[in-house]
């Protein structure tokens, strides 16, 4: 079953129409990329699935997007529990100017006011852990996040996610800030995560689609051009469209 | 053509130093003067006893108490109410005309004459809602004057926390207000706390506001309840300078120089503040 499945989505920010007809659908446990030139609409694609649009004045959406089966473009959707279920990874890595432990916790503490240090520790080791940073943080753990190399920075924003326990990653282009090595890592961590995580990623490196992803989704001009296995897509584009981009006539 | 502008750049920076110069002097001597004068007068006594002789001896201390709680009055009211409005215009307000027009018209506000607002709090306070000439009443008028420099501030203190701290916390699920709470407010604080101690300065040394609301001419007893007039130092360095005959000029001077040193303490106090925490953020 879909873990993210939108029918006839369309949003316009004012009168311009920025995704038409959006029908695709993103599976558990795997990686799906989401390719095109900038300016298609990638990342407001992204920015619906944790509804972040609602934060702009002026934007119009509808069709469906079911989350689990349920409709989070509904008036009445629960935000905090989709946000949390739904977690996004910005371009930026963009931890708090507060200490290692205290962003991991950031989120947990605001939703459960009394919770116990111990479950606090529990919830840091395990997200460290899963992003493959305990070993190298867990003696650090007061120090400011802020000090932390980019890469690091980015491992912790995802291990924030973790520890709200979202169960789906919104990666929009995690690692145009890295170098190859530590995109080249951060990769890896996906491919772990996938086993536990839908993952979606928004890049405009071909390369990185083809290595990391399992379906990989083309878009242009608002359109979503081809949607597919990535094999397929990339050594057989059923459209046209999509074979001149990724040969590189777009540019 | 090269050596000309290297000669205009000479001349302007000569009369931007000049201009800097115009202004730094004049205050500076005020200060040395002060310092000079008042400085003698300073003991213990002169700190902690009431006038005496028909305020040709003795000390301040009933005025430095009434510019305590004034000051003090006017941050309570003030600073709720100020952050609030703040908190409103930079989180919560949409950018439209109405709250533009709002967001000048509060900067605007700041520039108000003082003896308007003391015009204001008369009115209102003393006799609108009968408070009469006390602590209370001249607290909440030294409150409205002050409210455009805390909102001002809080306001610019708030919108500098980057934009992209709101957008995680909100993608972490957590709602708008604990957003504001847990991320915003406390990344704003230095700033905002400058505003208030600004605000305070300003509280503290203002004449006009208090003389009709508040200020005793010569009150020897401490206020005992928020109804009470109090004696306060910006009044009280009026009324011996151009009231009373025959003061001693070094009561006057040592009026003058708690006054200013007290105003020039608030403003230190925010300095540091706001320094130790430009040193500590890295965004
Ligand atoms: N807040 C906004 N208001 C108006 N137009 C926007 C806004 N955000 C994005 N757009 C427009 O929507 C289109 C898609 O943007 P975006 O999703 O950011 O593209 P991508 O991530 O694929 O580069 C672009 O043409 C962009 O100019
Ligand atoms: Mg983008």
């Amino acid at each position: 079953m879909a873990k993210i499945l939108t029918e006839k989505l369309n949003l316009w920010y004012g009168d311009f129409h920025a995704l038409k007809d959006v029908n695709a659908n993103f599976e558990p446990n795997r990686i799906t990329a989401i390719i095109g030139p900038s300016g298609c609409g990638k990342s407001t694609m992204l920015r619906v699935f944790n509804r972040m649009n609602d934060l702009i004045e002026n934007v119009k959406t509808d069709g469906k997007v079911l989350v689990d089966g349920i409709n989070i473009l509904d008036l009445d959707a629960d935000l905090v529990k989709l946000r949390k279920e739904v977690g996004m990874v910005f371009q930026r890595p963009n931890p708090f100017p507060l200490s290692i432990y205290e962003n991991i916790v950031f989120g947990e503490r605001v939703h459960s006011e009394n919770i116990k240090k111990d479950r606090l520790d529990e919830i840091v080791e395990m997200s460290l852990k899963s992003v493959l940073l305990w070993d190298e943080l867990k003696d650090r753990l007061k120090e400011p996040a802020l000090r932390l190399s980019l890469e690091q920075k980015q491992r912790l924003c995802i291990a924030r996610l973790i520890a709200v326990k979202s169960d789906v990653l919104l990666m929009d282009e995690p690692c145009s800030t890295l170098d190859p090595q530590a995109t080249a890592k951060i990769e890896e961590l996906m491919r772990e995560l996938k086993n536990n995580y839908t993952i979606i990623i928004v890049t405009h490196n071909m390369q990185q689609a083809a290595r990391v992803s399992d379906d990989t989704g083309f878009m242009l001009l608002g359109e979503l051009v081809e949607f597919g296995r990535t094999q397929d897509i990339f050594t057989a584009p059923r459209d046209k469209r999509t074979e001149d981009y990724i040969t590189g006539r777009y540019g | 053509m090269k050596k000309n502008s290297h000669r205009t750049q000479k001349i302007a920076f000569f009369f931007l130093f000049l201009a800097t110069l115009l202004i730094v002097v004049p205050v500076g001597l005020i200060v040395v003067m002060i310092i000079q004068k008042g400085l003698p007068a300073i003991n213990w006594q002169f700190l902690s006893d009431v006038p005496r002789q028909g305020m040709r001896a003795g000390g301040i201390f009933p005025a430095i108490i009434g510019t305590i709680y004034l000051v003090t009055g006017a941050i309570i009211f003030a600073l709720p109410i100020g952050l609030l409005a703040a908190i409103y215009l930079s989180e919560y307000s949409k950018d439209s005309m109405l709250n533009r027009l709002i967001k000048l018209a509060i900067v605007n506000l700041a520039g108000v004459p003082s003896v308007v607002y003391g015009l204001f709090g008369l009115a209102l306070f003393v006799i609108f809602f009968k408070f009469g000439a006390s602590i209370l009443s001249g607290s909440l008028t030294l409150g409205i004057m002050i409210l455009p420099i805390i909102i001002t501030t809080s306001r610019e203190a708030l919108e500098s926390v980057p934009q992209s701290f709101r957008e995680v916390s909100l993608s972490l699920g957590v709602s708008k207000w604990q957003t504001i709470r847990h991320i915003v407010l406390p990344n704003a604080i230095p700033g905002i706390l400058t505003g208030t101690i600004l605000g305070l300065g300003r509280a503290a040394g203002e004449t006009a506001p208090i003389l009709f609301t508040v200020a005793a001419f010569y009150l020897p007893q401490l206020p005992g309840s928020i109804f009470d007039q109090a004696m306060a130092l910006p009044y009280h360095l009026y009324v011996i300078s151009t009231q009373v005959p025959n003061v001693d000029e070094k009561i006057r001077y040592g009026t003058a120089f708690v006054l200013l040193a007290l105003v020039l303490f608030m403003n230190l106090v925010a300095i540091i503040i706001r320094y130790k925490f430009r040193k500590k953020k890295k965004w």
